[in-house]
């Protein structure tokens, strides 16, 4: 097992360097001189800018400014924010722990909730209760982040006045007080991801178990005297799992996707919002810097997805 | 009596040789039919569609002109969706929105189609070497983060093709190629999945033994058959790019700000959600309804073109 662990993480690794490639082609490929703004001050002639080109080896060949590129962002070395002066790295850091709590515990209740009633609507298949819960997982895997997002801030905060609209970035957790608030303000970012990934997990699920329920073994089961929940709870589910994995670890993208949508919306100063805030800013070094940020966490969450599959099933060989 | 039975008889096969056939397309529609919610989700984009194309020429209200008498206006019979903070009519400028959203959704599922369904047709036909690299490069672009990536991209090309092509236009080529690129690799799954089978059956082995090209046998031999789950993921895939484009606006990145997107109608309106929700609810509801009923819709494909599938 602890091998498998470790041959699926050094698989990462020649993804997240592919990846890194494809993104360092983007920027070099971009069109548009750094230095275009000091071109136009009279007060730089050309000859200075040509030596800031060198200075930052803008003048290489882009295979030597990637392994330049590449080298200082393994060393930490991100360059400064061009709006707050100081340190991409210390910036991104700080930001790094919200966004991974909006985005991690919203897929764990989107899995806690959709995992049972993707089961009951798959075993009670046609009934009133499968027919609402399809309808409702059609309707919330269409729903746009914003509008659910949107529709909770008009109904739960403005009108009901239950939790606050605008996330506090002072808030510090000191007594039991503070960390009500802190729970009440992250609760309307994470329902609106809660809604759009338990939606499409709820089908996913129901899809694997009536894949299942029809199959040989099943039969087996009930054959040899077992009763209902135990074929469905210890059979079919954990056989039905397993390809759900697999759609989890594609949903990661996605569900960052949301998390930048809800961050935006709630004022969460999480990766999201930053990266938002940096491009209208035109603030480049954080621009990138996110870009890699969200593409080495959708490739650790693979990571995870993978290690979860290997744990679930056996058939998985582990050498 | 002898004469009579054959009189019938030959009645019969004339009247069966007058009536149509049953074809693969005619139950294909039957069993759409059956789907009530894709028939509702049809009807509600035909509106839709009619709606955003004709609406301006009957709805004649200029989606500029600032009427300072009605400003944050709510829904009433001059102005159906209210006005904004500058008095400019909602619903004329939710019509316009439209125009972009839905054609921002054709041209993306267009390109992420054409994109997946090449890549799918050689990984599948050919397998071996080419299966691998290919099969790695669409894993690999389903797992980098897209939205980040749609950000980056639009933010680094963005000034010099709306120099070149204008703002509007522009914009709208980099949202939709952008969008496309990003798409692809769902089609590209499902049509390698049908080559492999398909690419066993008799009619191939006949036309290879015909001598007919790779590329024909690949094209205009296994690709029409292999249309019908092509049909249903297209569909599919103009909703997601409604969706990624709205989300752009949103994020106000994308059209230039007095561009009425939807995404951008909804990101201005709500500004204003304590006092008139509206402004941002409705455009928020035009991009739900409408993703709602394709979605609805590619289901019903789903269920009519191929009924083995259950997801």
């Amino acid at each position: 097992m602890t091998q498998y662990i470790i041959r699926k993480i050094l698989v990462a690794f020649p993804t997240l360097l592919i990846i890194s490639v494809l993104i360092f082609a983007v920027l070099a490929l971009a069109p548009g001189d750094p230095l275009a703004q000091f071109a136009l001050n009279p007060a730089i002639p050309a000859s200075t800018r040509n030596r800031i080109r060198e200075q930052f080896g803008l003048d290489k060949p882009w295979y030597i400014r990637y392994y330049k590129w590449a080298s200082s962002m393994t060393q930490g070395e991100w360059g400064y924010s061009f709006s707050s002066k100081s340190p991409v790295i210390n910036i991104v850091m700080q930001r790094i722990p919200q966004t991974l709590q909006v985005v991690g515990i919203s897929y764990l209740i989107a899995i806690l909730i959709a995992i049972p009633i993707g089961v009951i609507s798959a075993v009670k298949q046609y009934t009133l209760f499968d027919q609402v819960a399809t309808f409702m997982s059609f309707i919330g895997g269409s729903l746009p982040s914003f509008f659910t997002g949107l529709s909770f801030m008009l109904i739960f905060a403005i009108h009901f006045h239950w939790f606050p609209i605008v996330y506090s970035t002072t808030l510090k957790i000191t007594d039991f007080v503070t960390l009500k608030q802190a729970i009440n303000q992250m609760v309307l970012p994470v329902l609106v991801l809660v809604v759009q990934q338990t939606a499409s997990l709820t089908r996913f699920m129901r899809s694997s178990m009536l894949d299942n329920l029809p199959l040989d073994y099943v039969r087996t089961a009930r054959a040899k005297g077992l009763n209902d929940w135990a074929v469905i709870t210890r059979h079919v589910v954990v056989n039905s799992i397993i390809p759900v994995i697999t759609l989890v670890a594609l949903g990661i993208p996605g569900i960052f996707a949301g998390a930048i949508i809800t961050e935006n919306l709630f004022r969460v100063n999480g990766l999201g919002q930053l990266l938002v805030t940096s491009i209208q800013s035109s603030d480049t070094p954080v621009v990138m810097a996110l870009s890699f940020i969200f593409s080495i966490l959708v490739v650790i969450f693979n990571v995870i997805a993978d290690i979860m599959y290997g744990i679930f099933d056996p058939r998985v060989k582990y050498n | 009596m002898a004469a009579n039975l054959a009189d019938t008889t030959a009645n019969d096969i004339a009247e069966l040789a007058n009536k149509k056939p049953r074809t693969l397309w005619g139950d294909a529609w039957r069993r759409f039919k059956r789907h009530r919610l894709a028939m509702f989700g049809s009807i509600v984009m035909i509106v839709i569609t009619v709606g955003v194309l004709i609406g301006p020429y009957v709805w004649t209200v200029n989606r500029e002109e600032l009427d300072f008498t009605a400003i944050m206006s709510q829904p009433v019979a001059n102005h159906p969706f209210g006005t904004d903070d500058l008095g400019r009519d909602q619903f004329a400028r939710a019509l316009y929105g439209g125009r972009i959203s839905l054609s921002v959704g054709f041209a993306a599922m267009v390109i992420a189609v054409s994109i997946g369904t090449l890549i799918g047709a050689i990984s599948g036909y050919l397998g071996g070497y080419v299966d691998e690299v290919l099969t790695f490069i669409t894993n690999l672009f389903l797992s980098l983060p897209t939205l980040p990536l749609l950000l980056l991209t639009v933010y680094l090309f963005r000034n010099d093709v709306t120099a070149k092509l204008g703002l509007e236009f522009g914009m709208f080529v980099i949202v939709v190629v952008m969008v496309g690129v990003l798409a692809w690799m769902q089609t590209a799954r499902i049509v390698r999945a049908q080559f492999i089978t398909l690419k066993q059956k008799e009619f191939v082995e006949a036309a290879i033994c015909l001598g007919v090209k790779r590329s024909d046998i690949m094209f205009r031999h296994i690709l029409p058959n292999a249309v019908s789950p092509i049909i249903v993921a297209a569909t599919l895939e103009i909703g997601n790019a409604i969706l990624s484009e709205s989300t752009l606006s949103f994020l106000g990145i994308g059209f230039p700000p007095d561009t009425p997107t939807w995404g951008r109608l909804v990101t201005d309106g709500s500004q204003f959600l304590q006092t008139t929700a509206h402004l941002a609810l409705i455009p928020a509801a035009l991009i739900f309804i409408t993703v709602l009923s394709i979605n609805f819709m590619g289901d019903g494909l789903r269920d009519a073109l191929d009924p083995r599938s259950r997801l």
